[in-house]
């Protein structure tokens, strides 16, 4: 039996809830222990900030976060590291398959990241995020506090690009509303519409998820665990150390701005007009956020309100011709519902769930989008570079580029299954051999056949196609790690 | 057209002779578990009516899992099989193996209980087949010839249509001096289009004869199962409530050995073994799904979907009712997170119907609800039961589903007379 408990906001580290955008300022410590006693001590301690909401909001926030190897440093025993998901335990960048799955290969093969592989794999990440102005200071006492019980490995610093991404677009448009009052009943139950509501389970641990069922975490003993521990909702009996805890899932993603704008000036022969429309068709927005779908005028629940840049589906264009089928954020969210639209009543949901709508079968490739969606929370690093500006001759220090981080319950079904089947996939919905516009590698397919193309359907003629795309976007550091709630970062700190 | 069919040479590995035979599979491949299309046991592109192939060993390793049910496990001996997809009867393409490939053939089954002369070879092979008991064809009568040839004449079309707007009434003339040009490339020998051979009478009548005797059955019996309805509930609903599951997370070990052998391609296999529940309710309850479910597959599941899913190129359900075992097979595209994603949110229902039957099953409720919709318990137990298919071939590399379908209409529209506007118009955009 389960009981549902309310949701402890003050167990929950901020970033799970907040975006921390009044916090223009960012930077993330990557660390490892060298002193096993003085690490416990720093993060058994060390003030985190928590998903209650604070008025005025606090000049600075500290987030942790861990890796499997740094649990283990820790000293945290293997059968409770084991536990956590496997994904977690053996890391983003520890196993060819994984490799293969993200498209991590090519020029983004780990044995090249910057950091995520072997020593460089940091045992903690500390997120430090603060006001204007505020984060120098800041930053320079949290490391003299590092410093007794952790080696520094690289300090990520960011940029603020006012809510633009380094191509130019205006990024963190569409994220998932995170039902935190648990209205929606915990059960399995077809959803016919497409919803921006989504279950907590979906992006915490030890709440159920979408499929109504809880994710499986490590649940201790709890005479290991005391009274430091939750309960589980569905296992009263057992401490529940994933309780309001979230894999955070970070790759650094390097931009070739200058690579993407020359291109695409190319593609359009020199003229501005064409340039954008080209680049907006990749990406499925133009510049300013408005999506190329159209006129956002759905209501859609937890959506926003008609208008939004987020109140829409793709309902209405299933063959791709206002926004590409392959456009970045089409491939990233399709927006669907469990089952393709189709009339009212039994007959017709009947023949849509046997196959024999051929209609809705042909446009069914994608569905269910609410089990694979991710909590963003990422941050622009480098100088930010002006589209106009990338035309001309690149600067000596164009590293430029995202530290992608999002947050969930489940790796495999939400991170690793939108970067596999959706973002990298060369057959998203039924494209011709073509990735992600902006992520894809380029790498050929086994028969040779490249996968450089993007396609953009028109309704008089066969689809424009570009081909010969570089790649855009380059992995250059990654790594998975546990959000913990914070009592279960006090348990991690010194465990049993 | 011609007909698709499949074979399962199944043989218990010699004591003592496991290892030499894992050590053979693997230098078949060119990479973990892709079959080097050339290798020199069995070269397995020589024979071109061949869509896909695979070489796996069955273990018993889960078959204590009946424990849980009160009942001591037989032990079973480590099986090889050989499984194949291909166009025109399995016979004589088992044939056609045994004299061009014999000698790797009679190496491989050489490792295997009881395989004598080499001359015995083919008999052997037959006198160790055994039938599917349900089997999924993603599109009946698409040959691997036709594939080839339509992917080729894909790839050239696509290079040559105009990517333009086209005028209104345009399309149509387009479309014909592509018809043309294709005509003339024919003509010349530089494109293939091989026309569809006769179906053969014996497979339309036994067709037919399905199509009619199944439901005559099914009428037949149809008083039974009304008067027998109230104690099969009583039966199902009681065993739903009491049938022990069994899914532990997968060993980390297990899990990697499965997926070294995954991605590679843009299609994956998989084989799963699982031990049917004990008693004759549940062994009775399967064989009559099963059945439903090859005649649902013979009459209906053969153009392009399996229900909602239409990312299966072949699937085969083999129950070995003297053992209480099943094994399925499939060949499907995209990464196996994505295959299962689709089976639970697609036709959970339908994994339902079949694998509840199998000892472990998470918890089903009257027999559709529940059981795969259990996330987690679903997806640990089907990975506990998958098993790494050791040597696996694939006829066309880096050709996914959606193209095939998309491929074999680009064609189709080729060869039709004359056409609307947007009939055509339609037409090109698949280009």
């Amino acid at each position: 039996m389960s009981f549902a408990l309310p949701v402890e906001l003050d167990d929950i580290q901020g970033l799970v809830r907040f975006g921390y955008k009044h916090h223009t300022e960012a930077s993330f410590l990557l660390l490892r222990v060298t002193d096993r006693d003085a690490a416990r001590r720093w993060l058994a301690s060390v003030p985190v900030c928590t998903a209650e909401t604070v008025e005025p909001p606090p000049d600075t926030a500290l987030q942790i976060a861990l890796s499997g190897d740094g649990m283990r440093a820790l000293g945290v025993s293997d059968t409770i590291v084991d536990a956590f998901a496997a994904e977690f335990v053996t890391g983003m960048a520890n196993d060819a398959n994984r490799a293969r799955r993200l498209g991590d290969v090519g020029s983004n093969d780990p044995s090249r990241w910057q950091w995520g592989t072997g020593t460089r794999v940091p045992h903690v990440l500390v997120l430090l995020y603060a006001l204007p102005g505020r984060l120098a200071g800041f930053r320079s006492a949290i490391e003299a506090q590092c410093a007794a019980g952790f080696e520094k490995l690289d300090c990520l610093t960011t940029i603020d690009l006012d809510g633009i991404e380094p191509f130019g677009f205006m990024d963190g448009i569409s994220q998932p509303l995170v039902d935190w009052q648990r209205k929606r009943a915990a059960k399995d139950a077809e959803r016919k519409d497409y919803s921006n509501l989504s279950c907590l389970g979906e992006y915490l641990l030890g709440y159920p998820n979408e499929y109504g069922g809880y994710t499986d975490r490590p649940l201790l003993d709890p005479a290991l665990a005391g009274t430091r521990l939750p309960r589980a909702e569905d296992a009263p009996d057992r401490a529940d150390l994933g309780r309001n805890g979230s894999y955070l899932v970070m790759r650094q993603l390097r931009q070739d701005v200058h690579g993407f704008w020359q291109f695409v000036d190319r593609q359009a022969g020199g003229d501005a007009g064409r340039r954008e429309t080209i680049a907006s068709a990749m990406v499925g927005r133009r510049r300013d956020g408005v999506p190329l779908i159209g006129p956002a005028d759905e209501t859609i629940e937890g959506g926003g309100a008609p208008g939004d840049l987020n109140a829409f589906t793709y309902r209405s264009d299933r063959d791709g011709l206002r926004c590409p089928l392959g456009a970045h954020i089409r491939r990233s969210n399709p927006r669907n519902a469990d089952l393709p639209p189709g009339a009212p009543g039994f007959i017709s949901w009947a023949k849509r769930t046997l196959g024999f709508d051929a209609d809705a079968l042909a446009h069914d490739l994608v569905a269910s989008t609410r089990f694979h969606r991710l909590l963003r929370r990422g941050r622009e690093y480098g100088t930010g570079v002006l589209p106009e500006q990338a035309l001309g001759v690149p600067s000596a220090d164009a590293d430029t580029g995202l530290h992608f981080i999002c947050l969930g319950a489940n790796i495999a079904r939400q991170f690793e299954f939108v970067q596999n089947a959706w973002a990298m996939a060369v057959r998203f919905d039924g494209l011709p051999s073509e990735s992600d516009p902006l992520l894809g590698t380029r790498e050929p397919a086994t028969d040779g056949t490249p996968t450089d193309g993007f396609s953009m359907p028109r309704a008089d003629g066969a689809a424009d196609r570009i081909s010969g795309l570089p790649q855009f976007v380059t992995v250059v550091g990654g790594g998975y790690f546990f959000l913990p709630g914070i009592r279960a970062l006090r348990f991690l700190a010194s465990p049993p | 057209m011609t007909p698709q069919d499949h074979f399962l040479v199944v043989a218990p590995v010699a004591a003592g002779k496991e290892a030499a035979l894992r050590t053979l599979l693997d230098s078949m491949n060119a990479e973990p578990g892709m079959a080097d299309p050339r290798n020199g046991v069995l070269p397995f592109a020589q024979f071109d009516k061949l869509h896909f192939a695979r070489l796996a060993l069955l273990d018993d390793a889960l078959q204590a899992d009946l424990r849980a049910h009160g009942v001591e496990p037989k032990r079973l001996a480590t099986c090889l099989v050989f499984i194949g997809d291909c166009d025109g009867p399995a016979d004589e393409v088992l044939a056609d193996l045994a004299e061009r490939a014999g000698p790797g053939l009679v190496l491989l089954f050489g490792h295997c209980e009881g395989f004598g002369d080499a001359s015995q070879l083919l008999a052997w092979m037959r006198a160790h087949e055994r039938r599917s008991a349900a089997s999924f064809i993603n599109w009946a009568g698409r040959t691997v010839r036709q594939i080839r040839e339509e992917s080729t004449l894909q790839r050239a079309l696509a290079a040559r249509v105009p990517r333009r707007p086209l005028a209104a009434g345009e399309a149509e003339r387009v479309r014909r001096e592509l018809a043309a040009w294709v005509g003339s490339e024919v003509g010349g020998g530089r494109l293939a289009l091989t026309p569809p051979a006769p179906t053969p009478l014996g497979w339309q009548l036994a067709k037919l004869a399905n199509l009619v005797l199944v439901p005559l059955v099914g009428i037949v019996v149809l008083p039974l199962l009304i008067v027998g309805a109230p104690l099969f509930v009583i039966l199902l609903r009681t065993r739903e409530e009491r049938d022990p599951e069994i899914c532990p997370r997968p060993i980390a070990a297990d899990l990697e050995a499965l997926q070294v052998l995954e991605d590679r391609d843009i299609t994956n296999q998989y084989t799963a073994l699982g031990a049917v529940k004990p008693g004759l309710f549940r062994s009775g309850l399967l064989t009559v799904l099963l059945a439903l479910t090859s005649f649902a597959c013979r009459q209906i599941f053969h153009r392009g979907f399996l229900a909602r899913v239409q990312t299966i190129h072949f699937a085969h359900w083999f129950h070995f009712a003297d053992e209480g075992r099943v094994v399925f097979v499939s060949n499907y595209d995209g990464s196996h997170q994505g295959y299962m994603d689709d089976f639970i949110n697609k036709v959970g229902w339908g994994l339902n119907l079949l694998f509840s039957n199998g000892v472990g099953w998470p918890r089903t409720r009257w027999l559709v609800h529940g059981g795969s919709r259990i996330e987690q318990k679903f997806k640990y137990y089907q990975r506990r039961h998958q098993l790494p298919t050791q040597v696996w071939y694939k006829a066309y590399p880096g050709l996914a589903l959606v193209e095939l379908n998309r491929n074999q209409r680009i064609r189709e529209g080729l060869e039709q007379a004359t056409m609307s506007d947007a009939q055509a118009l339609a037409w090109l955009r698949l280009l």
